[in-house]
C-alpha cells in the first residue's frame, strides 16, 4: 500500500514528504533482556516461571519492597518535603551517603575532596554520563567489556561514541573464570585503555574473581597504565556483606596505582529499581582536579537531563543516614542474599538428586543474582516453548525468579532438556 | 616566564620520573602541572593524571543564578530567576492533588518500585497524549502517535534530538531554534550533532512577536528543515503568537516541508486552559503534520524533580509506528534504560482519575490566574510611578516568564544594589513575584531604569 501510494502523481509534494519521513527507519532490534518478560507476560500457562529479568523475588514470587525502605517513605511522606529541582549533581546528602557505602568511610578517595560524585539515572545513567566523560575528555577511545557482559553496556558505551572491544572473561568449559586469558587480553591492550570491571556479582555468569586474582588484575591494569570502570549494581547483594563486596573497589582505590572510575546502582540492594537511583564518581588526585572534573560533568548532564529524580535520592539517603534504618537495610539485603545462596543450593541438589550427568557445581559456585547455566539456545527455547519457563537465550537465568515452590519444577525441565 | 616554568616542569618531571617504580611504565605527567599540589606529604605514586588536562567548564547560567541567590540572605531579596512556581507568600507550591495521589499511592499494598516498560507507565503516556492531542483525538484513533516517557522535558527534548539526527531527512537539516529561546535548547542540539540555527522571533523594540521576520526566516531556509517551536508560554520571552499567526506560521512550514518539533512545557499554565494551550499543536496535526512533541510536567503539575515528561511522536500513516516506536525505545534504552516511576504514578493517577483531573485543571488556572495577577499589577505600578517606557509587554507576555527589556547592566545592578535576581536577558520569572514584594520590585526598577 505503501509503494502505492508513493507512486500515485496525485500526490503533493509536501504529502510525499511526510510519506518519506518515518518510512525509513528501520526497525530497532527487540530487547533481549526486556523482552523475555514481555513473552512471560503473554504466557497464560499456570507454572510459567520468569528467569528474566534481574529483579528480586520473594519465596512467593512477588516483589519485594524492602520494610527498611517503606519506613523511609513513610518518614518522608509526613515530612510533606517540596518537588524543587535537585541540583545538576543531585542530593547531596545522598551521594555522600551512597559514596560512603562504595569506597568505606574511611577511604582516601573521599579524603581532601577527592571525589568527583554525581548522582545518576540509575546504574545505566552512571554508565552513560562515565562514557560521555571518558569521550569528551580521556585520550583513548576503547572500552573493554567482559565477554561476556551486561547486554546493555555495549550500546551504552557505543551511544556515547566510545569504540567497544572485549576481553576474555568466562570460561565456558569450568563454568568459572578464565584468569589466565584474561590477563593475557589486559596486557595486550593499548596503553591506558578503559577496562570496565564488574565489581562483584557479574552480570551475567555470576562468576568473580578472588581477592588474589584481584590483586594479579590490579597489577596488569598497572602494568599498561590502564583506567578501571567499575560497575558495581549489586553491593550487599553478592555475598550479603557489603563491605566484603566493595572488596575489588577498595583495594583499586587504596593501592592507588590505577585510577578508577564507579557506576553504582541502588535498583537491586534497595528494590529501589524503578526510582532510577544511582550515582557516578571519579577518583580524582586533588580537589582542585575534582572541581574541573565535576565541571565538565555538569556539562555532560545539563542537555541529557537537566537534574535527576528526587524521590528515590530521598529514600536512599534516609536508609543509609539513619542509624535503625541503616541496620535493619543491611538485614534485609543479607536475607535477599541468602535467600538467593539458598536458591541455588536448592536447584544443584535437585538437579543432582535427578540423576543428572552434567556438572552443576557452578550453580553454588557462582555469585550474586545470575546463574550461567551453560544452557544451549536451543534448550533456552524449549524450555520457553514446552515448559513455559523463560530465561535469556545465553542460559543466564536470575536465580531470584526461584522459589523454594518451583525450583524441583525448574530442576526437572532443565533435565527435561540436558539429559541427551 | 614562559621559559621558567617550562624549565620548572622539566625538573619537575625528572624528579617524578624518579620517583616512579622502575618497572611500571607510567608516562611522565602532561604539562603544566600545578606546582601547588606537590608537597612532600601530598606526593604520591600515580603523580600522571589522565584528568590533568581537563579543563574548568564555565557555571551554568540559571543555575549558578539559584546558587548566589541561595547564598544572598538580604531580607529584601526578589528571587525572580529560575522557572518554578511559588506562592503569595514565595514559597514552594506542591498541588493538592499531587498530595492526594501520593497519599493514594502510599496506602496501597500493591504498590512497589519495580522497573517501569521501556515505553514508561501506561497511565501516564496514554493520559499525556489525550491531554496534548485531545480526547477525540483523530491521530491517537487513528494509532499515528507513539509516546514514551522520558526524563521531563530536557529528557524528551534530548531524545528527540537524538533520534532525529540518526533518521532525519535530509540528512543535512539544520534544528532552527527561535531568537531567543531557552538556554539548554541549543546545547541539547548540538550534543547531539546537528547544526542550530535561528529564526527570528522576539521584537526586541516592541518586546512581543516579529511575525514577520519569523515567517520570512521559515521561508528562506532550505527545505525540510526542523524547526523548534514553543507550543505556548514561550521561554523566555512569554510572547506567544496569536491564532492567526499560528496559521500563517503551519502555512510557511507546509510550504517549506519543515518538520516541527514541539516544546511542551506550560500546557494549562499559559492561558489556564489545557485545550487553547494546546491550539498550535493540534492545528499543526489537524493539517496533517508529522510532528514530535516534547511534554513535561515539572511546571503544569508542580513535579518539577521528580523529571516527569513524556515525548510524542505523530507519525501520517499507522504502518510505520512500530519502527519509530523501536528506535525510541532502543535510544532511551542506552541512556536511561527506563524513566523514574514515582512521578509518573503520580501523574498517572491525576490524568486517569476524573475528579482529580477537574481538580488539577482547577489548580492551573488558579496559578496562572495569579501569575496574570502579577503581571498586572507590576505593569500598573510601573506607569503609577511613571517609569520611563511602556510597560505594556509586562501584562501582555503570557506563562511564567515576562521579558522585561531591562539590559544586562540594569539587570547586575538590580542584584548587586537591590538584591533582585533576574537571568541576563532580563527575564523574569513572575511567579517569583508576590503582594508582598511587588512594590519593592517595582520601586527597584523604577529607580534603575531612571538611574541612566
Amino acid at each position: 500500500m505503501l509503494a502505492a501510494l508513493k507512486s500515485a502523481a496525485v500526490l503533493k509534494p509536501s504529502s510525499l514528504r511526510q510519506l518519506a519521513t518515518w518510512a525509513h527507519i528501520p526497525m530497532g532490534p527487540p530487547d533481549t533482556i526486556l523482552g523475555i518478560t514481555e513473552a512471560f507476560k503473554r504466557d497464560p500457562h499456570a507454572q510459567k516461571m520468569n528467569l528474566g529479568a534481574g529483579a528480586y523475588r520473594t519465596d512467593n514470587g512477588h516483589p519485594y519492597v524492602l520494610s527498611s525502605v517503606r519506613k523511609a517513605e513513610h518518614s518522608l511522606l509526613a515530612q510533606l518535603q517540596d518537588k524543587e529541582y535537585l541540583p545538576i549533581t543531585g542530593l547531596a546528602q545522598f551521594t555522600d551517603a551512597a559514596t560512603k557505602l562504595a569506597y568505606g568511610a574511611q577511604s582516601p578517595a573521599l579524603q581532601g575532596g577527592r571525589l568527583a560524585v554525581t548522582q545518576s539515572i540509575s546504574g545505566t545513567g552512571a554508565l552513560r554520563i562515565g562514557a560521555e566523560f571518558l569521550n569528551k575528555h580521556y585520550p583513548n577511545h576503547q572500552v573493554y567489556l567482559p565477554n561476556p557482559t551486561w547486554g546493555n553496556h555495549g550500546a551504552i558505551f557505543r551511544a556515547s561514541g566510545l569504540e567497544v572491544k572485549q576481553y576474555r572473561y568466562f570460561d565456558k568449559s569450568t563454568n568459572g573464570l578464565n584468569l589466565e586469558a584474561m590477563l593475557e587480553d589486559i596486557r595486550e591492550m593499548p596503553q591506558g585503555s578503559v577496562v570496565l570491571l564488574h565489581a562483584c556479582a557479574h552480570n551475567p555468569t555470576g562468576v568473580d574473581p578472588s581477592l588474589e586474582q584481584w590483586a594479579e588484575i590490579q597489577q596488569a591494569m598497572e602494568e599498561k597504565g590502564h583506567l578501571a570502570f567499575f560497575d558495581m549494581a549489586y553491593q550487599g547483594f553478592a555475598s550479603g556483606d557489603a563491605d566484603r563486596d566493595a572488596g575489588a573497589l577498595r583495594m583499586f582505590v587504596e593501592g592507588d596505582r590505577v585510577p578508577v572510575v564507579l557506576a553504582q546502582s541502588f535498583a537491586k540492594n534497595m528494590g529501589l529499581y524503578g526510582e532510577r537511583v544511582g550515582t557516578f564518581s571519579v577518583v580524582s588526585n586533588d580537589k582542585e582536579e575534582r572541581d574541573r572534573v565535576l565541571s565538565q560533568m555538569k556539562i555532560l548532564i545539563r542537555p541529557l537531563y537537566s537534574n535527576p529524580p528526587v524521590y528515590g535520592a530521598r529514600i536512599a539517603a534516609e536508609v543509609l543516614t539513619n542509624e535503625e534504618l541503616r541496620k535493619e537495610w543491611l538485614a534485609e539485603v543479607k536475607m535477599m542474599a541468602d535467600r538467593i545462596i539458598g536458591m541455588r543450593s536448592a536447584l544443584r541438589s535437585e538437579l543432582e538428586n535427578l540423576g543428572s550427568k552434567r556438572e552443576w557445581k557452578h550453580v553454588t559456585d557462582q555469585i550474586g543474582m545470575f546463574c550461567y547455566t551453560g544452557l544451549l539456545p536451543e534448550q533456552v527455547d524449549s524450555l520457553a516453548r514446552d515448559y513455559h519457563i523463560y530465561l535469556t537465550r545465553d542460559g543466564r537465568v536470575s536465580i531470584a525468579g526461584i522459589t523454594s515452590g518451583n525450583v524441583k519444577y525448574l530442576a526437572e525441565s532443565i533435565h527435561a532438556v540436558t539429559k541427551d | 616566564m614562559e621559559a621558567n616554568s617550562s624549565v620548572a616542569a622539566l625538573r619537575l618531571q625528572g624528579i617524578l620520573t624518579h620517583l616512579s617504580p622502575p618497572s611500571s611504565t607510567i608516562p611522565p605527567p602532561p604539562l603544566p602541572l600545578s606546582l601547588s599540589t606537590l608537597s612532600s606529604q601530598q606526593i604520591n605514586i600515580n603523580m600522571s593524571s589522565y584528568f590533568a588536562n581537563v579543563p574548568q567548564a564555565p557555571a551554568d547560567g540559571i543555575l549558578k543564578l539559584s546558587v548566589l541567590s541561595r547564598a544572598d540572605t538580604n531580607s529584601t531579596k526578589v528571587d525572580l530567576g529560575v522557572g518554578a512556581y511559588r506562592d503569595d507568600s514565595g514559597k514552594p507550591w506542591v498541588l493538592p492533588v499531587v498530595r492526594k495521589a501520593e497519599q493514594q499511592l502510599a496506602a496501597d499494598p500493591q504498590a512497589n518500585h519495580e522497573y517501569l516498560g521501556v515505553g514508561g507507565l501506561p497511565a501516564l503516556t496514554q493520559g499525556a497524549q489525550k491531554l496534548i492531542f485531545g480526547a477525540d483525538s483523530e491521530a491517537i484513533k487513528q494509532q499515528r502517535v507513539y509516546s514514551i516517557q522520558t526524563i521531563s522535558g530536557t529528557g524528551a527534548n534530548m531524545v528527540a534530538a537524538v533520534f532525529l539526527k540518526q533518521f532525519k531527512q535530509p540528512a543535512d537539516a539544520a534544528v532552527y531554534i527561535s531568537k531567543p529561546t531557552w538556554g539548554n535548547h541549543r546545547s541539547i542540539f548540538e550534543t547531539a550533532g546537528h547544526v542550530v540555527r535561528e529564526y527570528r522571533y522576539c521584537n526586541y523594540t516592541t518586546l512581543g512577536l516579529d511575525i514577520q521576520g519569523m515567517l520570512d526566516d521559515l521561508r528562506a531556509a532550505p527545505r525540510g528543515q526542523i524547526i523548534l517551536l514553543h507550543a505556548c508560554a514561550h521561554n523566555p520571552t512569554g510572547i506567544d503568537p496569536t491564532t492567526e499567526q499560528w496559521q500563517q506560521i503551519a502555512d510557511v512550514m507546509q510550504e517549506r516541508s519543515h518538520f516541527p518539533l514541539f516544546d511542551c512545557a506550560y500546557q494549562g499554565f499559559a492561558t489556564g486552559d489545557v485545550t487553547r494551550d494546546a491550539y498550535a499543536i493540534r492545528l499543526f496535526v489537524s493539517r496533517g503534520f508529522e510532528l514530535l512533541v516534547a511534554q513535561s510536567f515539572a511546571k503544569n503539575m508542580g513535579l518539577y524533580g521528580e523529571r516527569t515528561g513524556c515525548l510524542h511522536a505523530v507519525t501520517a500513516l499507522p504502518e510505520v509506528l512500530p519502527q519509530v516506536s523501536s528506535q525510541l525505545n532502543r535510544l532511551s534504552r542506552a541512556t536511561i534504560s527506563t524513566a523514574p516511576a514515582y512521578g509518573a504514578k503520580i501523574a498517572g493517577t491525576v490524568l486517569q482519575d476524573a475528579e482529580l483531573y477537574e481538580e488539577w485543571l482547577g489548580s492551573m488556572e488558579m496559578m496562572s490566574r495569579r501569575i496574570k495577577k502579577m503581571r498586572d499589577l507590576l505593569r500598573d505600578k510601573l506607569v503609577a510611578l511613571g517609569t520611563p517606557g511602556s510597560w505594556d509587554h509586562v501584562s501582555q507576555q503570557i506563562g511564567m516568564f515576562s521579558f522585561t527589556g531591562l539590559s544586562k547592566k540594569k539587570v547586575d545592578r538590580l542584584r548587586e544594589e537591590y538584591h533582585l535576581y533576574m537571568t541576563d536577558d532580563g527575564r523574569i520569572s513572575v511567579a517569583g513575584l508576590n503582594s508582598g514584594n511587588i512594590d519593592y520590585v517595582a520601586k527597584a526598577i523604577d529607580v534603575v531604569v531612571r538611574s541612566d
